[in-house]
Parts: structure tokens; C-alpha cells; sequence
């Protein structure tokens, strides 16, 4: 190609790259890459959100639906700045996703020109890459480097920044190779077969195996890798939240959720089981609890893409560096078929515990305000457990997570990592516009909701047919529970006085309704499911409803409590 | 776990914002940096940061992980004191009048092995390289004749034992 403008050159490196979505908001110094798409609009759609948080935060949606990059792009400043949440939380949750952001030209660098602001260092510690090109020459390189760079290995986010100059400029001649390696980066260290060995030898011979699996399942691709490996070990299996939905929720070997607000019977028997396997998760905090009490009688096989996980938080015996897709395929013939039945039930009579003191009070409640469980219980039963969950940050994520039934991978949707309210509702139309035909249902606090409420503007106009449920308690129910039990009941600032969300949602011209009573709910979820196009249900919930089973922050797993 | 000196030997691409990706990573664990040097290395377009940290053998496995992992990173290599030949170098700016006037002054440079860099008429330059205890000794005794300017260079080393960076480049 010949003599085209840097802008043009952008567009032809996304096209090269096989991007036909962009989530954006244009501005001063990112208009002349805005003209070119205004030319490339049959090759390149454009979302345009309400605020550049949410181009992040759709642009992950996307990601994590479609197993693609998500692209979101911004102008300089404001622009910029407002696309760091959604960056770092793209980075703590390994979301392959890439921001274009426009800068003030090369020669005012440094100037305080208008709107300018120094992203590049602003967003060097939440991406795993970033660059700023100031010659059109530099593009198609770049933009190879940060599609390599996002999705290979353990994926994150890159930033591009582009001085307007830059974008202006005329390039004699436009060559796209795509990316295949770069010297300096190791994207999948390689696998040793002896560390294969003995963790097959330790899995052989353990007695009381547990496996904890996450996200890594999923960004792998190695769900079925994933299915034979459990299956033919008969090993019990829980994940964490960013793993949910890898296999089906009903799988006799899934026992269910790890962590803070996980199940009673996986938190326990952490610190039984004489084996630990862990697969493409980091033992975060909020699933370890209390590190000093984490599993101490067990030995620990880690399979990681990322050898800096490796011993970070845990002590591991035996690490099993790779993509999991290879090393659980490689790994399966070296292990017995076994299965764990005792080992097994022990699981099953903890979660027995669970339900009779916490799940079946809430799923199956029959009087007082309507709990957040039963609300996901009418979203099962409707749904066939194929629907995309996308939940914001909060009590209503840990229900939804807790509850949602799952047959179908890439089916969770949450901000894990970095906790990000207002997280959901973008998020959600970026999952549908990811994955088309399948239903996406974003369940969103009340509080959360309006942090990016804006864009319902975005829902609208595009008519993505995404469902949405406010589980209103006029809290911030999380906080409110943590001050009820470790703050004396001190409720500062956690009541909320909110709008009328139908009213707001009807607003932006998406039919909505309200439930507020218990004989209203399945029906109002089977007129939401049943609508064409974006639907808004407000589900006035139980004002004072805690999460439980919790294990407290910084307390052992072991000591998790029912209520 | 006892806190102790290391050495970090980076050895990166060149690229500009690489040092605050990298300084970021003890920023973020709120970890002082004792001392930077970055200069040119021993391959053509390699450069080498070569860092100062105090902390514990844990800490210093983990750093050195975050900094491999960073993407223009080529390699990573941390030693202690006794794994390095490592000095520092320190100027010291004295008036000329105490040189000619304080005869102990000439003792001080001639026993301490530094060096005069330049004597002009109202000033004299020394320069005295070595371990930090010996340009901190120098320091402690010159003061007292009044030092119009101190300045000490980072750690620069070289590890005792052989770092495979070069071979790792040619497998790439």
C-alpha cells in the first residue's frame, strides 16, 4: 500500500488483525483515525459508549465471549485517563484486550498542551505492554507487537498511544506482517517433562487429591483437556470465580465455588486434602484466606502459564509450567483412573450442611422480601443454564456466581481481580455483541448500576439485546453486610436513596418493569427473556440480606462460618 | 529472613519508559531502590540496569520473576555482595586554598589511593573509586576541611560467575 496517512494506517492494521469491532469515544486527538473510520465503517463497526470506562470494560466483555481481542479507543487526556479501571482490570484478570489512545502532536510532548497528559506512564503498571508511536512509520510494527503481545501466553492489556502528527503523517509505503515472536518475551515457558512426571506421581498415589481450578481452564482453551484430566483421576474439583463455567455446574466431580464466599465443603477441605492441584488459577486472597494456614498439610502442584505466579502466595512442591491445554493432554496418560468416592462424598455432606443452613433458606424462601437466590433460581429455571451471566461487583456477583447454573464455557462474566463496580452493564453488551446468539443476562447491584448507567444510551442505540436485573436493596449491600458484622453495625454511608430505574431505563427508550413481590418474579423474568431487544427487570430485593458462607478477611479457609 | 544487599543485572531491549516499567514493580511493593546504574552491555543494542536492592531472599526471587516477566526484558540475574566484583565511584570538590594550606589534606588523598582529577586555582577535583565503605571513608575525612561538592555514582559489577546472556540470544 502507498501514500496513505498514519490514521489509514491504524485501520488497516486492525482490518490485518481481523478486528471488526472497536468500542470508542472520539475526541480532539484521535479525529483523524475517526475520519478514516468513518471510511472503513462496512469493514470496521463502532460502538460508541457514553464514557471510555466503558469501551474498556465492553471491549472485555467481547474478549472474554468471543475468545478475541478486545479493542477500545480513546482520545488523549480525559480520554485516556478514563480508560485506566478497565485497563487495570484487564490486566489483574488477563483479559486480551488493546486501547488506541490519540495524543497531542510529537512537538508539543511535554508542553502541557491542551488535553494532554502522560498515559504512558500513567498505564504502565496496570498493561503488560505499552507504546507510544510519534512516526506513522512505526505503526504497523507496533500493531503487531500489541495484538502478539495481548493474546499470546497470559494475556492482558496493551496501550498504543498516537500523536496526532503521527497520524497525519503520509506514509510512502504500508507493509502489515503480523507478529510471531519477539526476542526479549517468552510467551508459554516450556514444559518439563520431569516436573510431568512426578506431579503424575504425587496424583497417583495421593489419597485425599483436590483440584482448584481457574481462569486459566478457559483462556486455554482446554476445557475438554480439562474434563478428561478430572474425569479419569476422580479427583473433586472446585473453582474459582474466574473459572466458573469451564465445565458444567452439575458435573458429579464440580464441588463447587472456592473462597470468601464460597462452599462450605471445598473451603474446608482445602486444609484436609493431602494433595493440592492447582490449574490456571493465582491463589488470590480472597480464595486463600489466611496464607499461613492455606492447605499447610498438603503437598501442591501448580499448573502455570506464568512462572511469576509460580510460589508467589503458595509454597509449591512441583511446578508444571505450560499452557494447560498441553500439559493437562500430556500429563493424562501418565495418570491412573481412579475415583475418590469416600474422598468425594466428604465434599457432598459438607455442601449438605451448606444447604440446609444457607442455600435452601434463601433458593427456596418462601416468605419475607425476595432474596437475591431466588431470583437466580428463576433465571435457571428459565434458561437451561446456556445463558451468558455478566454480574457486577458485590453481594448480588457472589449469589449470581454462587447459584447460576452453567452447561456452556466463556458463560461468566464478572470483574474478579480488581473488584470494579459498574463493571456489568458495559460489560454486557460487549459479551453479546461477542457471542450473538446466545441470551446475555447482567444481574447489577443497585449501586454498581449507577456507576455506568450512562450506558444504557450505548444498549440503546445499538439495540443490543442484552437482559438486564437490578437486585435493588437501596445498599451497597457488601459494605453494609462487612459493617454488620466488623463495624458494630455502623451504617455510614452505604444507604442508598435511588432513582426510579424503570422510569430511567423507559428514559433511554428500553421497556422495562419492576417486581416487588415474590408471586411476580418468574413471570417477570419469562416477559425479560421473552422480549425482542434490551430489557430492564428492577427486582426489589430483601433490604438486609447477608452472603454467606463466609470465610473473613484474613481468617483460615477452615474457618469458614454458615452465618 | 534476613534482609541482605543484592544485585540486580537486567539486561533489556531499548526502549524509551523501560526504566519506569521496570522501577514501577518495587514502587508497587513499596521497596526503596538503593541504587541505579544502565550503560551499554557487553552485546551490540543490549542494555544493562544494574539495580541495589536491600531485601530478603523471598522478596529478591519474586522481584526478579515481575522484572523477567516485563515484555522487553531479555534476562534477569540477581547475586549477593560475595557473587560480584562491584565498585562505585565518588568525586569530591575541595577548596584549593585548604590543599595548600592543611598539609594532612595531601596525607588523606595519598593514603586513601584517589586519585587527583584536576587542581584549578580556587578548586581541586579528586576521584577515589572502590567499595562504598572506602569513598564513604574518604568523605568522612575530607569534611572537616570543607567539601564544596560530593557526588557518588551508582554500583556498577560484574558477577563472578558466568551469566548465560549471550548464548540466550543466539538461540533466539
Amino acid at each position: 500500500m502507498k501514500n496513505i496517512s498514519g490514521a489509514e494506517a491504524v485501520i488497516w492494521s486492525l482490518i490485518n488483525e481481523g478486528v471488526d469491532i472497536l468500542f470508542g469515544y472520539p475526541g480532539g486527538a484521535i479525529m483523524p483515525v475517526y475520519d478514516e473510520l468513518y471510511k472503513f465503517e462496512d469493514k470496521i463497526n463502532h460502538i460508541l459508549v457514553r464514557h471510555e470506562q466503558g469501551a474498556t470494560h465492553a471491549a472485555q466483555g467481547y474478549a472474554r465471549t468471543s475468545g478475541k481481542v478486545g479493542v477500545a479507543i480513546a482520545t488523549s487526556g480525559p480520554g485516556a485517563t478514563n480508560l485506566v479501571t478497565g485497563i487495570a482490570d484487564a490486566q489483574i484478570d488477563s483479559t486480551p484486550m488493546v486501547c488506541i489512545t490519540g495524543q497531542v502532536a510529537s512537538y508539543l510532548l511535554g508542553s502541557d498542551a491542551f488535553q494532554e497528559t502522560d498515559i504512558i506512564g500513567i498505564s504502565t503498571p496496570v498493561t503488560k505492554w505499552n507504546y507510544q508511536i510519534t512516526k506513522a512509520s512505526e505503526i504497523a510494527e507496533i500493531f503487531a507487537k500489541a495484538f502478539y503481545i495481548a493474546k499470546s501466553g497470559r494475556p492482558g492489556p496493551v496501550l498504543i498511544d498516537i500523536t496526532k502528527d503521527a497520524q497525519f503523517e503520509i506514509l510512502e509505503k504500508f507493509e502489515y506482517n503480523k507478529c510471531k515472536q519477539i526476542r526479549s518475551y517468552v510467551s508459554v515457558p516450556l514444559i518439563n517433562e520431569k516436573y510431568l512426571t512426578s506431579a503424575a506421581n504425587l496424583i497417583n498415589n495421593a489419597q485425599k487429591p483436590f483440584i482448584v481450578w481457574g481462569q486459566g481452564v478457559i483462556l486455554g482453551n482446554a476445557e475438554n483437556e480439562f474434563l478428561n484430566f478430572i474425569n479419569k483421576s476422580g479427583i473433586p474439583a472446585a473453582w474459582t470465580i474466574l473459572g466458573l463455567s469451564a465445565i458444567s455446574t452439575d458435573h458429579p466431580l464440580n464441588v463447587g465455588m472456592l473462597g470468601m464466599h464460597g462452599n462450605y465443603g471445598p473451603n474446608k477441605l482445602t486444609n484436609e486434602c493431602d494433595l493440592l492441584i492447582a490449574i490456571g488459577m493465582r491463589f488470590d486472597d480472597r480464595v486463600t484466606g489466611d496464607l499461613k494456614t492455606y492447605a499447610k498439610q498438603a503437598k501442591v502442584i501448580h499448573f502455570e502459564i506464568d512462572p511469576a505466579e509460580i510460589n508467589k502466595n503458595v509454597k509449591v512442591d512441583v511446578p508444571v509450567l505450560g499452557n494447560v491445554k498441553k500439559t493437562l493432554k500430556k500429563i493424562l496418560p501418565l495418570i491412573k483412573k481412579k475415583s475418590h468416592k469416600n474422598w468425594v462424598s466428604k465434599f457432598r455432606k459438607l455442601n449438605d450442611i451448606e444447604f440446609n443452613k444457607v442455600i435452601d433458606k434463601e433458593y427456596n424462601k418462601k416468605d419475607g422480601g425476595i432474596s437475591m437466590a431466588e431470583v437466580i433460581k428463576s433465571v435457571n429455571n428459565n434458561t437451561n443454564g446456556e445463558s451468558i451471566l455478566v454480574t457486577d461487583v458485590g453481594q448480588h456477583q457472589m449469589v449470581a456466581c454462587r447459584y447460576t447454573k452453567f452447561n456452556l464455557s466463556k458463560s461468566n462474566i464478572t470483574s474478579g481481580g480488581l473488584g470494579t463496580m459498574g463493571f456489568a452493564l458495559p460489560a454486557a453488551f460487549g459479551a453479546k455483541i461477542g457471542d450473538k446468539k446466545r441470551e446475555v443476562i447482567a444481574v447489577i447491584g443497585d449501586g454498581g448500576f449507577q456507576m455506568t448507567i450512562q450506558e444504557l444510551g450505548t444498549i440503546y442505540q445499538n439495540n443490543t439485546a442484552v437482559k438486564i436485573i437490578i437486585l435493588n436493596n437501596n445498599f451497597l449491600g457488601m459494605v453494609r453486610q462487612w459493617q454488620q458484622l466488623f463495624f458494630e453495625k455502623r451504617y455510614a454511608s452505604t444507604e442508598m436513596i435511588n432513582p426510579d430505574f424503570v422510569a430511567i431505563s423507559k428514559g433511554y427508550f428500553i421497556e422495562a418493569s419492576k417486581v416487588d413481590k415474590r408471586k411476580d418474579l418468574d413471570s417477570g423474568i419469562k416477559k425479560m427473556l421473552k422480549h425482542d431487544g434490551p430489557y430492564l427487570l428492577e427486582v426489589v430485593i430483601e433490604k438486609e440480606e447477608n452472603v454467606f458462607p463466609m470465610v473473613p478477611s484474613g481468617s483460615s479457609v477452615a474457618d469458614i462460618r454458615l452465618e | 529472613m534476613k534482609k541482605i544487599n543484592y544485585t540486580i543485572s537486567i539486561y533489556t531491549e531499548n526502549n524509551v519508559g523501560l526504566l519506569n516499567r521496570i522501577s514501577a514493580i518495587f514502587l508497587k511493593r513499596h521497596i526503596n531502590i538503593k541504587s541505579v546504574t544502565s550503560s551499554e552491555s557487553e552485546i551490540h543494542n543490549v542494555f544493562r540496569f544494574i539495580l541495589v536492592v536491600n531485601v530478603d531472599e523471598v522478596q529478591i526471587i519474586k522481584l526478579v520473576k515481575q522484572i523477567e516477566k516485563q515484555i522487553e526484558v531479555i534476562a534477569v540475574f540477581f547475586h549477593t555482595d560475595e557473587e560480584t566484583i562491584f565498585l562505585e565511584t565518588a568525586l569530591y570538590k575541595v577548596k584549593s586554598k585548604s590543599l595548600f594550606e592543611e598539609r594532612q589534606i595531601q596525607n588523606i588523598i595519598k593514603e586513601s589511593r584517589a586519585n587527583m582529577v584536576t587542581v584549578k586555582p580556587d578548586f581541586f577535583v579528586i576521584e577515589k573509586t572502590g567499595w562504598r565503605e572506602e569513598t564513604e571513608d574518604l568523605y568522612n575525612k575530607l569534611r572537616p576541611y570543607g567539601l564544596l561538592q560530593f557526588v557518588r555514582s551508582g554500583r556498577i559489577s560484574v558477577s563472578k560467575n558466568t551469566m548465560e546472556i549471550s548464548k540466550f540470544l543466539k538461540t533466539k
